[in-house]
């Protein structure tokens, strides 16, 4: 079982019966995985992690035993619900799964989400691999209700996207906590959150106290001399060096750390080290406590680690590797072929002194050579709000035209509704732009409001989003198939022209959607008509490329969605298999 | 400031004997090329074998063509799911360019099985780089190198997405792994309408 699959085990295991989330990597699969207890368990596609988390919180004060999963951005987005509920405290158990990314390897940045832990003073429950995932759940659940604490389960791509071994378990059956009406404990008016703080730091007293009695707080001792002090996947690298060779206090229950596990510990070693993954978490606090240990002096605060990482940091131990006298071209992700946002891209960055603000998802990939569409991309949602500030900061400076804002459709109902609303409140000189490809395209095609779907299969009402931006106000909302050029440039024409609230909305389904008709022809090259022009390679498609002098489709590729078709001048390219 | 390193407090045999109890392959590849396939079917079987198995792979933005790769490690006891630079006993190349990419990942006396498949890298595709030339007699002369031409089969076999189904039969021939019923394993993985063209793609795989 993968990591992912392993949390949702542990979900139905523990006995849970409402889970939300918002797809994110790595933390998708953990719903996607969740949806095979569906007759036990409720789940849903939130719009976004705030709603997912306000939803898993409700359902803990209405009595279940409620989840919320997301990747370790997405806790940013949640992160006023959480900080609230830390205070009020649970009815039916609460956890909420941080999915982190060290070495972004999906992600615009490797934040160390186990500080959320200490900063809204809620449990810290850390698992190394997928049979820990599973039983730790359960664990944590117990812990919720016990100390009437939220739970942040933190967890990371590698042991999300690991597999190994899992024994399974049978499901407890938890009865529903009653739901009480409880004014001074939920309601957080300033009154309410006063007597609710002094009760969090009690609470913390007891988990601390638990922390140092902890199952998931274990010491091996082996060889003394070396004493390691680890937690996640990093005690796995750990062990992998070290073996037998070394004595671990592994932590699984990470906050508020076990205080005085660790120092007794560190009294029965020679040599302390702390080895953690991104930030030396765990070694500020045990340094703050005068311990005397080695950590980040040594061991890389940037990436993830690995085994070798470790040896190297710690042992000296250099592995040997050969090295080739051939270097490799990078090969960076880029648009699929046929897919619908290359022909909103490619007409938008004609003009290479348009601002174009992007978000989230597979259309950041416009951002990449040779299109280089984009200007910005910074979180979800700022696709439109971002662009409404430049599109400000250039009306006070002067500088002419109008600013492009880009989100998909999940994006669009997650955080760009707010900001399209703030463009035509606020008389925003810029267009936003909703690429709608019928699903949640990058994390591997989830449902959304969009799609007339949930997370469950049920058919559901599709929210509209031209009927959306017309609600706001938008003047004009212009539908267009990106794939049609000539539409599109006169679509981009008239909004940059439009003297009132433009919208446009591209509407094209992604390719990769299962069950879509097969494409009926696909593009090919007459190389007597080819001028080695190269225009056909500006639209940045993967199957085509130069071959011997000449433009050149690759046929296992091409979808036929006949945008290099008519980008090309001179009719060298047509379609076959009509 | 206090810094010790533990490298004078620890022998390095012990490592050296650990690391030798567990095998690891490592498979890279372009998204959509079948990695993640291949290597469900590698820890399937192996855990048949009764190894402890772990995988590792990586989802997500990657998978949108760009450089994918997929880790198996198995032994007795496994820990880590994850190595580093100068571990792999095996490299299993699904596109040539890759095998350049990821070499220092293998050992120096590691094997190297590699698809004579080139795909094009965007800065290729757009004519801001070159394909490297000479990747074969670069690998073959530095590494134990298994040559594999498994479109050229794919291709005759009827579809060339059985590509990752020739290579994970070039890997068992190459490492030895014949312990397992891997025809038993795929019929378990693969959906029955493409199990037959994969059984022979398999088979192929393993004669090369």
């Amino acid at each position: 079982m993968s990591g992912n699959e392993a949390i949702a085990r542990g979900a139905y295991e523990a006995g849970v019966t409402v889970a939300a989330a918002y797809p994110g990597t790595p933390s998708t699969e953990i719903l996607e995985n969740i949806i095979e207890y569906k007759d036990y368990i409720y789940s849903e596609w939130a719009p976004n992690e705030k709603v997912a988390t306000e939803v898993a919180i409700g359902a803990s004060i209405g009595g279940a035993r409620s989840l919320a999963a997301m990747k370790h951005v997405g806790v940013n987005v949640a992160a006023d619900p959480i900080f609230t509920y830390a205070y009020l405290g649970v009815n039916g158990g609460f956890v909420l799964v941080t999915a982190d990314d060290p070495s972004m390897h999906s992600s615009q940045n490797e934040q160390d989400n186990r500080y959320y832990a200490k900063f809204a003073k809620m449990a810290m429950i850390e698992p190394s691999d997928s049979q820990e995932c599973k039983d730790f759940m359960k664990e944590a659940y117990r812990v919720s209700e016990e100390y009437d604490t939220p739970v942040l389960f933190r967890v990371t791509t590698r042991i999300c996207h690991s597999k190994s071994i899992v024994e399974l378990g049978e499901r407890e059956e938890v009865s529903f906590k009653p739901y009480v009406k409880n004014i001074p404990k939920y309601v957080a008016a300033p009154a309410n959150a006063k007597l609710a703080h002094a009760r969090v730091e009690k609470r913390l007293e007891a988990l601390e106290e638990y922390s140092n009695k902890s199952p998931l707080n274990k010491i091996e001792y082996n060889n003394k001399k070396i004493g390691i002090i680890s937690s996640g996947v990093a005690y796995q690298y750990a062990k992998e060096i070290f073996g037998e060779d070394a004595s671990y206090l592994k932590i699984g229950f990470t906050y508020p750390l076990p205080m005085n596990l660790i120092k007794e510990f560190s009294q029965n070693v020679e040599e302390l080290y702390v080895i953690e993954e991104l930030e030396p978490y765990m070694e500020e606090q045990i340094k703050a406590a005068g311990i005397k240990c080695t950590g980040k002096e040594l061991i890389p605060r940037l990436y993830e680690l690995n085994p070798e990482i470790i040896a190297n940091a710690l042992l000296d131990k250099v592995y040997e590797t050969k090295k080739l006298d051939v270097n490799p071209v990078p090969r960076p992700p880029v648009l699929c072929p046929g897919c619908p946002h290359r022909g909103f891209f490619y007409t938008i960055s004609k003009k290479k002194n348009r601002v174009v603000t992007g978000d989230i998802g597979c259309y950041t990939l416009g951002a990449s050579q040779p299109l280089e569409a984009l200007d910005t991309c910074i979180c979800m949602g700022a696709g439109f709000s971002a662009g409404m500030g430049i599109s400000k900061a250039f009306e006070v400076s002067g500088r002419p035209g109008k600013v492009f804002g880009v989100v998909g459709d999940s994006t669009f109902f997650h955080s760009g509704i707010t900001g399209a609303i703030d463009i035509v409140y606020n008389k925003g000189n810029m267009v936003p732009v909703v690429l709608d490809n019928r699903i949640t395209g990058m994390t591997g095609h989830q449902e959304n409001p969009g799609t007339g779907k949930t997370l469950m299969g049920e058919p559901t009402t599709e929210i509209d989003v031209v009927g959306v931006l017309k609600a706001i106000g938008y003047k004009t909302v212009k539908v267009v198939d990106p794939c049609d050029l000539k539409a599109m440039e006169d679509t981009v024409k008239e909004a940059e022209e439009a003297t009132e609230s433009y919208a446009i909305v591209t509407k094209r389904p992604c390719v990769l959607i299962k069950g879509l008709p097969a494409p009926k022809t696909k593009c090919i090259v007459d190389r007597d008509k080819c001028k080695e022009c190269k225009m056909c390679l500006k639209v940045g498609c993967p199957a085509i490329f130069f071959k011997d002098g000449k433009a050149y489709i690759e046929q296992s590729m091409c979808v036929g969605c006949d945008v290099c078709l008519q980008v090309c001048k001179f009719d060298a390219i047509g379609r076959v298999g009509e | 400031m206090y810094v010790f390193k533990c490298a004078n407090l620890m022998p390095l045999e012990g490592l050296v004997n650990r690391m030798k109890t567990v095998k690891n392959i490592l498979l890279v590849g372009v998204g959509g090329q079948g990695t993640i396939l291949v290597s469900k079917v590698l820890t399937a079987g192996l855990m048949k074998a009764g190894y402890d198995v772990k995988m590792s792979e990586v989802h997500g933005m990657a998978q949108r063509g760009g450089s994918v790769t997929t880790q198996v490690r198995y032994g007795d006891k496994v820990y880590s799911p994850l190595i580093g630079k100068g571990m792999a006993d095996i490299l299993v190349a699904f596109e040539k360019m890759e095998a350049v990419r990821w070499i220092e990942y293998l050992k120096p006396d590691g094997i190297v099985v590699v698809n004579n498949y080139e795909i094009p890298s965007l800065p290729i595709a757009i004519g801001k780089a070159e394909y490297p030339q000479g990747i074969m007699e670069a690998l073959k002369n530095s590494f134990k190198t298994i040559e594999i031409d498994a479109a050229k089969v794919a291709t005759e076999l009827g579809n060339i997405k059985t590509q990752n189904i020739v290579l994970l039969g070039a890997l068992v021939k190459a490492f030895e792994l014949t312990e397992v019923d891997w025809i038993e394993v795929l019929k378990e993985i693969i959906p029955a309408k493409m199990i037959d063209i994969n059984i022979k793609a398999f088979n192929k795989g393993m004669e090369l």
